[in-house]
């Protein structure tokens, strides 16, 4: 690709990763509606997709405000990290064979970077608001991403051994012989439930816990910087989900369809099924959480690596 | 089940005439049978320590303003009179201690020493009748805001806004006000940092997702962890007790429906019985029948309700639609019996509204036949749920002595392993005609009060069904005189009938001067509304004694330890409306 065409094609896929966001926040609500025996936000346009419009109408026209008791730049600050850091990790996925921003030797190590700056969006966030709850949702934040964090990265290195490289297009290639969910399946099940408590969703979704913390973090946000933590979370919800498709589920690769279909239909089936996770599943507490990273994920992770690590000398160390 | 007679023979009063001495009681005659008796205040803590073993529940404790009251034969002389009701579950009976105060001096021992419940409603009778309770450890206002002036319940207080100043709230005001609401460890006698660490005092409420309506907890925090709660009720207050003083006996139906706002005709229920025990009207038949049915089946709603939303509160997302679908059908069904939804006040005085309409059966079996199943499923969806049990199992512990030392009655009490049901044990309104189990549970824990409520759902479409199988003819309404609407048939054809006709529909029935209270189980515990008459068209005081405010004061004692979580799961197990706790 040329220089401009780079520049063109960027653009395009921030637009398009927002207007995902923008469209998924209508469509997880119809989806969790079906799921629910109800209809969910059906009456403006087909199927009821002006709702999406309409919020970002509202949300775009409401009062932008800052609680007098807030750190005012911190505060405003916050909510546009987790949208810029979440955008920047779009960069290196790649949706076909020469279809990316950028194809970098540590492209996944770029991704693993630029999702955990996204605590610091929370934390700030929760930290500036001056606010109980707030405080609480941080310090609960801190905690989780921290722990989820440390296997979030080891769950992946499974793949990386296999592979033998940190670009996310080498990774993609090297699954022409059979995706990685199959030999990775540990890899994948560690993965997916650290990638859900990195994004905060139901039911990790600590931090906030509306029936506990009513808000968590985000107790004072309204408007505008409301509605960029939300698209922060619909983009990393998108982008994880893109990851998955292409560490474990082969990336753009499959016959007939073009490559840049393929690898929409995979990342959008793997966007249902965390829908479906957060219908389903109540949420454990803070410290069960904890224990269950610690005590059952990490070993997991470890076992995972070792195994792999084992296979992987086997297979090319000779 | 081992189910006790309830005693309504003397021996208890024989035994505190021999202890005490005859003299020492005046005895009162009750239209309800409950022996009720006038002591002195130097005799109350012995006697109550006598009765306890026996008694050990303080099923309610309340004040009386009697300075207007005429009907007070054979009773002492008293100005505001403090009433000490319990209740024996080991042999069923129910006995009344009376205090006289002068209006000089209201003022009576407390009895927090003797029963922990009685804190809450000695603070009540303070804030609403300005009865002082001696040595009472924090004897501020509950219901009312601390900058209200004047007690409420007393007769010379006003009752409506319009015998009150236009109300205006200007910013000296509300910064006073909101600075009264202002949480004050101190009052509570709590410190507010240990060991050079400060605690963290947060306000959980009155706004709040999870606290079931405006109710206030402000809980003392080391990190997430509660060292101590005090919940802070009386947002939800709409005065329903003081309205009973100026409505019309049948008028104060629609009142009644609102106090357990899940609960619907459920609450008509108790406040039907204790008129017609004043008024002495024997209801139909069929009208017994059609009333079980439907409080049943607004058990079935309000249960379903808290089924719902125990789940959610949990964290987990979609069975609370699935309930609220159901509650929806019910709803439709209620709707085309009494033409109300929720809030139908449908039982009259004798009976109810209007006779079942064509096709109920229909439409009630439909519901009853598709429950099980769906119940089955939720079951595996929440109950059976992993993560549900171990956020609930042990968690909001407290035993069966505990319970009844703070007044916890329904399934809550249930939930200990106490087989107690007033419809097994006192089988009012008909309930003895039915067929159906008590469900219990052992270790009164969170888990366990949502496992008995859930096999209560069961157990009340058994009984809906024997109703729609067994459905007696008749009429739906007793034809005695003091029945609301009173009956029309002949008053086009004598005069004395017409006058009595016009009197009952404009100024209300009189009804016989007296006292009663029957208590119920309504969908969360012991429900019931003592009413004086004073032989007039109104009730000289209504009492209404919900399951919830006693529910509400354990709080603390079963979430110090715990962390928010455990407290969120607990509150939406113990299953309460802030209307059922505020009135």
């Amino acid at each position: 690709m040329s220089e401009g065409m780079t520049i063109l094609f960027a653009l395009a896929v921030m637009g398009g990763a927002v207007g995902s966001a923008a469209v998924l926040t209508w469509f997880e609500r119809r989806l969790l509606g079906i799921w629910q025996d109800r209809y969910g936000p059906n009456r403006l346009g087909a199927f009821g997709i002006g709702q999406v419009a309409a919020d970002m109408l509202k949300l775009l026209t409401k009062h932008d405000w800052v609680p007098p008791f807030a750190d005012k730049w911190v505060f405003i600050f916050a909510p546009t990290a987790i949208v810029i850091v979440m955008l920047l990790g779009f960069a290196v996925v790649p949706f076909g064979p020469d279809l990316h921003i950028i194809d970098i030797n540590i492209g996944l190590l770029f991704f693993l970077g630029m999702t955990s700056l996204a605590v610091y969006s929370v934390l700030l966030g929760a930290l500036s608001s001056n606010n109980k709850y707030a405080l609480l949702g941080g310090l609960r934040s801190a905690a989780q991403m921290v722990s989820y964090e440390v296997f979030m990265g080891l769950s992946l290195i499974g793949v990386v051994m296999l592979t033998g490289s940190f670009s996310l297009q080498d990774i993609v290639e090297a699954q022409r012989d059979g995706w990685y969910f199959i030999s990775q399946f540990l890899g994948l099940f560690v993965f997916v439930i650290a990638a859900i408590a990195e994004s905060h969703r139901l039911p990790f979704d600590l931090p906030e816990a509306e029936h506990e913390l009513t808000a968590g973090f985000h107790t004072e946000y309204s408007g505008m910087k409301f509605t960029l933590f939300m698209l922060g979370e619909y983009l990393g919800l998108i982008l994880i989900s893109c990851m998955i498709t292409t560490l474990f589920f082969g990336g753009w690769l499959g016959p007939w369809l073009p490559p840049i279909v393929w690898f929409g239909i995979k990342t959008f089936l793997i966007i249902c099924f965390f829908i479906l996770l957060r219908a389903a599943i109540p949420r454990p507490r803070y410290d069960q959480l904890m224990s269950l990273g610690w005590k059952i994920m990490l070993p997991l992770t470890l076992i995972n690596l070792v195994v792999t690590g084992a296979v992987a000398l086997w297979m090319y160390g000779g | 089940m081992l189910v006790v007679e309830q005693t309504t023979d003397n021996t208890v009063l024989a035994e505190l005439f021999e202890k005490f001495g005859e003299d020492s009681f005046v005895v009162q005659k009750s239209s309800d049978g409950i022996p009720t008796l006038w002591l002195q205040a130097n005799k109350l803590h012995e006697v109550l320590r006598f009765l306890k073993p026996e008694y050990s529940m303080l099923y309610d404790l309340f004040g009386i303003d009697e300075r207007l009251r005429t009907n007070r034969q054979g009773q002492p002389d008293s100005d505001f009179t403090v009433v000490y009701h319990l209740l024996s579950l080991s042999s069923n009976a129910d006995i009344r201690l009376k205090l006289a105060t002068p209006e000089s001096n209201p003022e009576v021992p407390t009895i927090t020493d003797v029963w922990k419940n009685a804190n809450w409603y000695e603070r009540e009778a303070w804030d609403m009748l300005g009865i002082k309770f001696t040595n009472h450890p924090n004897l501020y206002r509950i219901l009312l805001p601390p900058t209200w002036e004047g007690h409420a319940l007393r007769k010379d207080h006003p009752a409506r806004a319009t015998e009150l100043e236009p109300f205006s709230l200007n910013e000296a005001k509300q910064a006073e006000e909101q600075e009264a609401l202002r949480f004050r460890p101190e009052e509570w006698g709590m410190q507010t940092s240990k060991d050079g660490t400060e605690y963290m005092f947060l306000n959980l409420g009155p706004n709040h997702p999870s606290v079931h309506g405006v109710f206030r907890i402000a809980l003392q925090l080391d990190g997430e962890v509660v060292v101590d709660a005090v919940p802070d009720i009386g947002y939800h207050h709409r005065g329903a007790e003081k309205m009973g003083e100026r409505q019309s006996w049948p008028s104060y139906m629609p009142y009644t429906d609102r106090i357990d706002y899940l609960g619907g005709v459920m609450n008509n229920l108790p406040y039907c019985l204790s008129v017609e025990k004043l008024a002495g009207i024997e209801v139909p038949e069929r009208a017994k029948v059609i009333r079980i049915m439907l409080a049943e089946l607004f058990r079935i709603s309000s249960h379903l309700v808290f089924y719902g939303t125990f789940v959610q509160d949990i964290g987990q997302m979609s069975p609370v639609f699935y309930m609220f679908a159901d509650r929806e059908r019910l709803f439709g069904i209620i709707e085309a019996i009494t033409g109300g939804r929720m809030h139908p006040a449908w039982f009259r005085i004798g009976g109810v509204a209007q006779d079942l309409p064509n096709g109920w059966e229909k439409l009630v079996k439909e519901f009853i036949d598709s429950m099980p199943a769906r119940l089955d499923h939720y079951d595996k969806m929440a109950m059976q749920n992993s993560l549900i049990k171990s956020r609930t199992v042990g968690i909001g512990k407290y035993s069966a002595e505990e319970a009844i030392e703070w007044g916890v009655t329904g399934p809550n009490l249930r939930a200990t392993g106490v087989d107690w049901d007033l419809r097994k044990q006192r089988p009012y309104a008909g309930y003895d005609q039915f067929e159906f189990e008590v469900p219990i549970a052992q270790n009164g824990d969170s888990y366990d009060r949502a496992v008995v409520r859930v096999e209560e759902i069961r157990q009340s479409l058994r009984i809906v069904r024997q109703c729609l199988d067994n459905m007696p003819e008749g009429p739906y309404k007793s034809d005695h005189k003091l029945t609301s609407p009173p009956p029309k048939e002949s008053t086009m054809e004598d005069i004395e009938t017409l006058i009595h006709h016009f009197l009952h529909t404009s100024w209300g029935p009189v009804i016989p001067a007296g006292e009663a209270c029957i208590p119920i189980e309504a969908t969360k515990g012991l429900n019931s509304y003592h009413l004086i008459s004073d032989g007039s068209t109104t009730s000289y005081r209504t009492r209404i004694r919900t399951p919830s405010f006693p529910h509400l004061q354990q709080i603390p004692l079963i979430s110090r330890g715990l962390m928010i979580p455990d407290l969120i799961a607990i509150i939406a197990s113990i299953d309460f409306v802030m209307a059922d706790v505020d009135r």
